[in-house]
């Protein structure tokens, strides 16, 4: 079966409000999918409708074949994920082996498959030697992990993660963030909440920003491509008026000048680069190195969200 | 609903229960109390040197203390269940519960199990002590063993349809409050009616004869089966994900 998921025009109303409107996605077998957008943005909504804990007011979705809103179809699709929530929700009284132990036994997984699921994933996440301490005293970090190795009891195809590593301090994060990673080489899907844009470029292979509608989607690559200019930087010995004059009568437009370096907006730097270079030089200029000035993720995603405002 | 999705449910929270030793206390003080109190009150009353009840009364007096089960059965679940409920609503627990393959009415069975059984357990065991002592303080004064009779045999009839009652009622009230606390105080005034029932028959507007209290237990069961829809309506995820504070 393919583990995949689509969705069309889904949208979410609670009363008067709508908390997602119209949303349509794809998300491939294997692939990580970044779910970007501020808070309220409607993203935890969104992978509460797609894990059947809550109902859609309008549209179609489906996840790994089955579909949300189809009375018989919920409960596949929920033996099919593995979810973690936003907050872990785990049960603070309980070992960190027991915890994992009774959702097993939610899974209707056998003794002998629970324990060594539990087993390899707290061993796996360097908790093996703390699976009877009480998950109270547990640090976030540890929590956070202790609540991804439950959404992974019982091997799940499909993950969502909301919102990984919020909260959590920059080693605890590399360390969910590395995990994750893992987990994509494992070939798992995996629909990531997130309103960290480096986690999201560093770790997805489609994003999809939303803010109640979905506002773009792509690979975090071709989003930052597509939506806003490329700039190359080129550093020279000197740049006098003979140089940015060669610039501009290209047509280019220069975006930052100081006494060595010309920051130039190009549209396609493979094609225009060259061109850039040798006029350059013809004018004179001794060109040390060019760089591509890269827009980051995060110049798109605040440009889109501030758009729709 | 699946029984054994069920029991995992009330399994884990049994568990949890054994690491709240309060929680246990809380349900065992009560019966406890009753089973020892009355009978060793009974003894003073008709062994003293000029006995305040004459021993003919000693029958009635058992009867009348022993409904003290029936209250407490709807006091005693008000800590579990309210616990359960607002516990995993604090512990936000919910959610990933819910996520599983499991449907909400196995766990809301699951958690019903989970309120009900230690309670019930507690009241039963309470009971058989009550009528040991109560046997072993009349036996002499009566002539023949009070205990174990029809009378009693109706009450522990009566006690999981009311302890049940309470359960439900709980579910309903801990889906509205925050802390386990109010969802104690307001699941306690449940015992109002007991109590009131209790006055009826004292003052023979509602003996509690054999006959009286299977009416009762039939009444119950109707309540019981009112409750379930009611709570089966409150306990549906998309209203405890986005209704339940």
């Amino acid at each position: 079966m393919s583990i995949t998921i689509d969705v069309e025009n889904l949208t979410k109303s609670f009363g008067t409000f709508t908390a997602v409107d119209n949303v349509s996605l794809h998300v491939d077998e294997g692939e990580v999918f970044g779910f970007l957008g501020p808070n309220g943005a409607g993203k935890t909504t969104t992978v509460r409708m797609l894990a059947c804990l809550i109902s859609k007011t309008s549209g179609r979705a489906t996840v790994g074949g089955y579909e949300i809103g189809n009375s018989s179809d919920q409960s596949k699709i929920r033996a099919m994920i593995g979810l973690l929530p936003e907050n872990v929700g785990l049960y603070e009284e309980l070992s960190a082996y027991d915890n994992l132990d009774f959702y097993g036994r939610y899974y209707k997984l056998s003794i002998q498959k629970r324990r060594e699921q539990i087993e390899y994933f707290l061993k796996m996440l360097g908790l093996w030697d703390k699976r009877d301490d009480a998950a109270g005293t547990f640090s976030k970090g540890m929590k956070q992990k202790l609540a991804i190795a439950r959404a992974l009891i019982h091997d799940p195809k499909l993950l969502f993660l909301d919102e990984p590593t919020a909260s959590l301090d920059p080693e605890a994060s590399k360390t969910v963030r590395d995990f994750i990673l893992e987990l994509k080489k494992e070939k798992r899907t995996i629909f990531l909440n997130t309103h960290l844009l480096d986690e999201a470029e560093r770790i997805c292979d489609q994003v999809a920003i939303l803010k109640t509608k979905l506002i773009a989607t792509g690979s975090p690559e071709d989003l930052r491509h597509s939506l806003s200019n490329r700039k190359v930087r080129v550093q020279l010995e000197l740049v006098d008026d003979a140089v940015t004059g060669a610039v501009k009568t290209l047509g280019f437009q220069i975006a930052e000048k100081t006494n060595n370096s010309l920051v130039i907006i190009v549209n396609n730097p493979e094609k225009e680069n060259p061109e850039i270079l040798k006029e350059i030089q013809t004018a004179g200029g001794r060109i040390q190195f060019v760089t591509e000035v890269g827009s980051s993720l995060e110049d798109v995603y605040l440009k889109l969200v501030r758009g729709t405002e | 609903m699946n029984l054994q999705n069920a029991w995992a449910v009330a399994a884990k929270d049994f568990k949890i229960y054994r690491k709240k030793i309060n929680v246990i206390r809380a349900s065992i003080a009560y019966p406890l109390i009753v089973a020892v109190l009355f009978p060793f009150i009974l003894n003073y009353s008709i062994h003293k040197e000029t006995p305040a009840v004459a021993a003919t009364l000693a029958p009635s007096l058992m009867d009348s203390f022993s409904i003290w089960f029936l209250i407490g059965s709807v006091i005693i679940p008000t800590a579990i269940t309210s616990y359960s409920l607002v516990g995993e609503k604090l512990q936000k627990s919910l959610e990933p519960l819910l996520a599983t393959p499991m449907t909400d009415g196995d766990i809301l069975l699951g958690k019903t199990i989970s309120g009900l059984v230690i309670p019930v357990a507690a009241i039963y065991i309470g009971s058989i002590i009550f009528m040991a002592l109560m046997d072993h303080f009349t036996q002499g004064v009566l002539g023949y063993l009070y205990y174990p009779n029809w009378h009693m045999g109706a009450i522990l009839l009566v006690v999981p349809l009311a302890s049940l009652m309470s359960v439900e009622v709980n579910i309903i009230i801990s889906a509205r409050v925050t802390d386990a606390r109010s969802a104690q105080q307001l699941g306690a005034l449940l015992m109002f009616p007991f109590i009131g029932l209790y006055l009826a028959a004292d003052l023979k507007i509602f003996p509690f004869t054999n006959t009286n209290l299977l009416i009762l237990a039939g009444a119950l069961a109707l309540i019981d089966l009112a409750f379930f829809f009611v709570s089966k309506a409150t306990f549906q995820r998309e209203e405890i994900l986005t209704r339940w504070k």
